[in-house]
């Protein structure tokens, strides 16, 4: 994956994750015209496009717009799925999440979207472990917020 | 100094902006409190600053004065302050900005700490927009992790160590070890990223595949516990265990089953199994089939194999789920250069995708549909694809122009020739979509159709009152409208035919146009010399070609003054010069290239050069039965072969004929007497004059040209009155 947009109807960008170097100038029109081109889309359409040499895979949840800018040799369809596990992971996490959910705590989406790609890959696939992770870190945030000694979170022995 | 506002207050605060304007405002006030709470350096609060600016780093305002705040959150010792650092540096610095170095020594202690959320944070990081010279520098603290037993860390390092390797391709070898066991695990993050990993160094360097190709069995065997494997609540999606592992396996087995027949021969069953047992009903499983398709297609599989994943694409095509139609159609154009033949039975599906509402789907289907037409279909296909070209967007037109006017080049046949025009003439009136060096191309099938000659004229006539800036298009209607002028004002129009007069107003208007191109204004002179011949208004003609006698241009003056000769000294030969041009035999395709495109290559298309056979036979005596056909005598012992030309064969006779010669039977006379050439040629005598035919044969005999003159006079009165 190059990198993933989360939009809302408005056009109004909640997220951006870029897995390749680019120009905050390049990211800024990348995202004005693919954004612009997502939105020009109608329902009935398919979930894929082809922009530039990039194949997009978007899905719309509600009022957001999630987008994937991924290479040839990826599979759109799995994609679909790695947006759909995603969007659980903040479901999860939120308990029925909502795009002001997402607003309003945009740093904890990022994190959410930290503990489950890497690099544009998916480095855990079971949803358990990737919101039992962001629940631990959670806690040691309490934890050094309070001033309690971090090291009482030394490497325990699940994930 | 109060405290700096929260984030989530900001936030709302700045969400009852109702202006852009106000929210500006709000924003530069804050920023300007941000600043300076940086510049008190206040270790408490610089958290939430930095938080508050990526946020205004969202909305889309500068945040470049934060990248050293991020620096300074990812140094501190709280894991809050590390959390927010570590995301502004991938939300702010990237490799360009010079400060991002000063990053490699904190992710290089973070990466040994003892607490794995913030070992957890270096790699995220590292893994996402580390440098090259941040890799170099940390490859070796990724390749330790990489070895550790935490599946925690253990997974990240793998994805890390691919980044690294994508930054610094050299590296990819002291990564080698630590993959020794990686499969071996149990935990499927780690094996996931293990594969992507594998995949990663295989694709790189044909040495690592090469390494990595004994590794086979044990993915097939991953695979098969999957799917055999009963139900694992943490894995499963829809009932199918860890779809994404599967996936990531099948892709790396289509790399190293590649051109391997072993290897290709090991994942046999097990790819068999999954495509015969993978649930269909949701995404999840179509995408595991997708997957497996591609690499079916792409090793050393059985036929048996082969036809069954063709069959799944097939089935694809009929879902209602329009992302699975498109993935079959994708596929497909990968695929149906190497199984043609098993295309070609979806072939009827494929063309109704034509028809769907999906631009992406439309294109898809377009470009599969001309790689499967042939002789056989060409017929059907054209009709289809000639209603596509008519109603599809304009984005499609030149694409679609293109494919139909090669698909008739290359399997064209005279029955099919006012199909052919049609589809021409669509593609040329839909605009500039023919290339220039297809003006030829278009004028020998136009003169070749004679029954639409009268239909083509008026259509490209009225096309050319609308627009004259489209070249192409200007110069194959000024070439009809010359050759065919007569037809145009002679009440063969279905609508009102235009009167003579205006018909040069338009040929002139080409000449003094700024849009015409010299080339195109050599056409439209030449079409107006013509029509001297086929017009009565002579005299306006004379005029306009001496005018452009005494032109700048070098080759309109040629033309002009050659063309006053004509008028001047030479009007005996005018109308024969000027008169109906013959068919046109078929020539060799300029070569232009399909536009079908399979795994990114393009086919050229075949080209058919004419070659003459050598050497003739001189023929003593030309024999013309009533009948319309000749044979030669041959008299001489030597065995040699006869080759006649048509180009250079034109019969005259009179212009109130129309000729239509088909190709001879052959373009051999064998010697000896052995055979004869026959050559059908067809006249149209409307005003039932008497059949005369002079016929000048050009052929070789040993290699060196002979030519022989022929009259016949003596056609039966039946077959002319």
């Amino acid at each position: 994956m190059q990198f993933m947009l989360l939009f809302s109807r408005q056009g109004k960008l909640r997220l951006q994750k870029w897995y390749v170097p680019l120009s905050d100038k390049e990211k800024k029109k990348i995202t004005r015209e693919l954004v612009q081109t997502v939105l020009a889309r109608k329902p009935k359409m398919c979930s894929f496009l082809e922009w530039r040499d990039l194949k997009i895979v978007y899905k719309r949840y509600a009022s957001l717009y999630f987008c994937c800018a991924i290479e040839d040799q990826d599979n759109e369809l799995i994609t679909l799925e790695i947006i759909h596990r995603y969007v659980e992971l903040l479901d999860k996490y939120f308990g029925s999440v909502c795009e002001l959910d997402i607003i309003f705590n945009f740093e904890k989406a990022y994190f959410i979207l930290d503990e489950f790609l890497l690099g544009g890959e998916a480095q855990e696939t079971s949803k358990k472990n990737v919101l039992k992770a962001i629940e631990q870190a959670d806690l040691l945030q309490e934890v050094s917020n309070t001033g309690l000694h971090p090291e009482s979170f030394v490497n325990p022995s699940c994930v | 100094m109060p405290a700096p506002i929260r984030l989530r207050e900001l936030i709302r605060t700045i969400r009852t902006a109702r202006t852009q304007a106000e929210e500006r405002e709000m924003i530069q006030k804050e920023c300007a409190a941000i600043r300076s709470s940086f510049r008190e350096e206040d270790n408490t609060y610089r958290c939430r600053n930095v938080a508050k600016l990526l946020y205004m780093h969202m909305l889309g305002y500068p945040a470049h004065f934060g990248q050293l705040e991020c620096l300074k959150l990812i140094a501190s010792q709280k894991f809050t302050d590390k959390r927010i650092g570590y995301l502004g540096a991938m939300l702010l610095l990237d490799e360009r900005q010079d400060v991002h170095l000063l990053m490699t020594n904190c992710i290089k202690n973070d990466l040994n700490h003892s607490t794995q959320y913030v070992q957890g944070l270096a790699l995220c990081t590292l893994g996402c927009m580390g440098s090259s010279e941040m890799c170099r520098d940390l490859a070796g603290e990724v390749e330790k992790l990489l070895k550790t037993s935490n599946s925690y860390l253990r997974k990240k390092a793998a994805l890390c160590a691919v980044h690294v390797i994508r930054k610094v391709p050299e590296l990819m070898e002291m990564f080698l070890p630590a993959t020794k066991n990686l499969l071996s695990e149990k935990n499927h993050g780690v094996l996931h990223t293990s594969v992507v990993l594998l995949t990663e160094m295989c694709e790189r360097s044909p040495d690592m595949l090469a390494h990595f190709r004994k590794l086979v069995p044990q993915l097939v065997r991953i695979l098969k516990n999957l799917i055999m494997s009963g139900y694992s609540p943490e894995h499963d999606v829809s009932g199918i265990s860890d779809p994404f592992l599967q996936v990531r396996i099948l892709r790396l087995l289509r790399i190293l089953g590649k051109s391997d027949d072993d290897s290709s021969e090991a994942m046999n069953d097990i790819l068999a199994q999954v495509a015969t047992n993978t649930e269909t009903s949701k995404n999840v499983g179509n995408a595991i089939l997708y997957e497996t398709v591609l690499t079916i297609m792409d090793i050393k599989s059985e036929s048996g194999l082969r036809v069954l994943a063709i069959n799944i694409l097939g089935r694809f095509l009929l879902n209602n789920d329009k992302n699975i139609r498109y993935v079959a159609l994708t596929s497909l154009l990968k695929t149906v250069q190497t199984d043609h033949n098993a295309v070609q039975r979806h072939r009827s599906t494929i063309v109704d995708c034509l028809k769907d509402l999906d631009v992406s789907i439309k294109r898809r289907a377009m470009e599969l549909s001309f790689a499967l037409v042939n002789g056989n279909n060409i017929r059907g296909m054209m009709k289809e694809l000639l209603y596509f070209l008519d109603s599809c967007d304009p984005e499609f037109k030149a694409d679609c122009a293109s494919g139909v006017f090669l698909a008739a080049e290359k399997y064209g046949t005279d029955s099919l020739t006012s199909l052919h025009v049609t589809a021409v003439l669509s593609c040329v009136l839909a605009g500039s979509y023919v290339r220039d060096d297809s003006v030829p191309n278009l004028i020998q099938l136009i003169t070749n159709s004679v029954e639409m000659h009268a239909y083509t004229v008026q259509r490209l006539y009225k096309a050319l009152l609308d627009d004259i800036s489209q070249q192409p298009l200007v110069q194959v209607a000024s070439w009809c409208i010359g050759e065919y002028g007569d037809l145009l004002v002679s009440g063969q129009c279905e609508e009102e035919e235009p009167i003579q007069d205006e018909v040069l107003d338009v040929l002139e208007g080409l000449l003094v146009s700024n849009l015409s191109t010299p080339v195109t204004r050599g056409y439209a002179l030449t079409a107006i010399m013509k029509l001297s011949t086929r017009f009565s208004s002579v005299n306006r003609i004379k005029k306009v070609v001496s005018i452009y006698g005494s032109s700048i241009d070098v080759e309109l003056q040629q033309r002009a003054v050659e063309y006053n000769a004509l008028f001047k000294k030479y009007d005996h030969m005018r109308p024969a010069l000027l008169e109906r041009m013959p068919i046109m035999e078929k020539t060799a395709t300029n070569g232009p290239t399909e536009i079908v495109q399979t795994n990114g290559e393009t086919e050229p298309s075949a080209v058919e050069p004419k070659h003459p056979p050598p050497v003739t036979q001189p023929a003593n005596q030309v024999r013309t039965p009533y009948s319309g056909s000749y044979s030669e005598q041959d008299s001489s012992a030597v065995t040699t072969q006869f080759s006649h030309d048509i180009i250079t064969f034109p019969p005259s006779v009179f212009q109130t004929f129309q000729l239509q010669l088909l190709s001879p039977s052959s373009n051999v006379v064998p010697a000896l007497n052995q055979g004869t050439v026959t050559q059908v040629i067809r006249v149209l005598n409307p005003q039932k004059q008497q059949l005369r035919m002079r016929i000048k044969l050009t052929y070789t005999h040993k290699g060196s040209p002979v030519q022989d003159l022929a009259e016949v006079n003596n056609f039966p009165p039946q077959s002319w009155q």
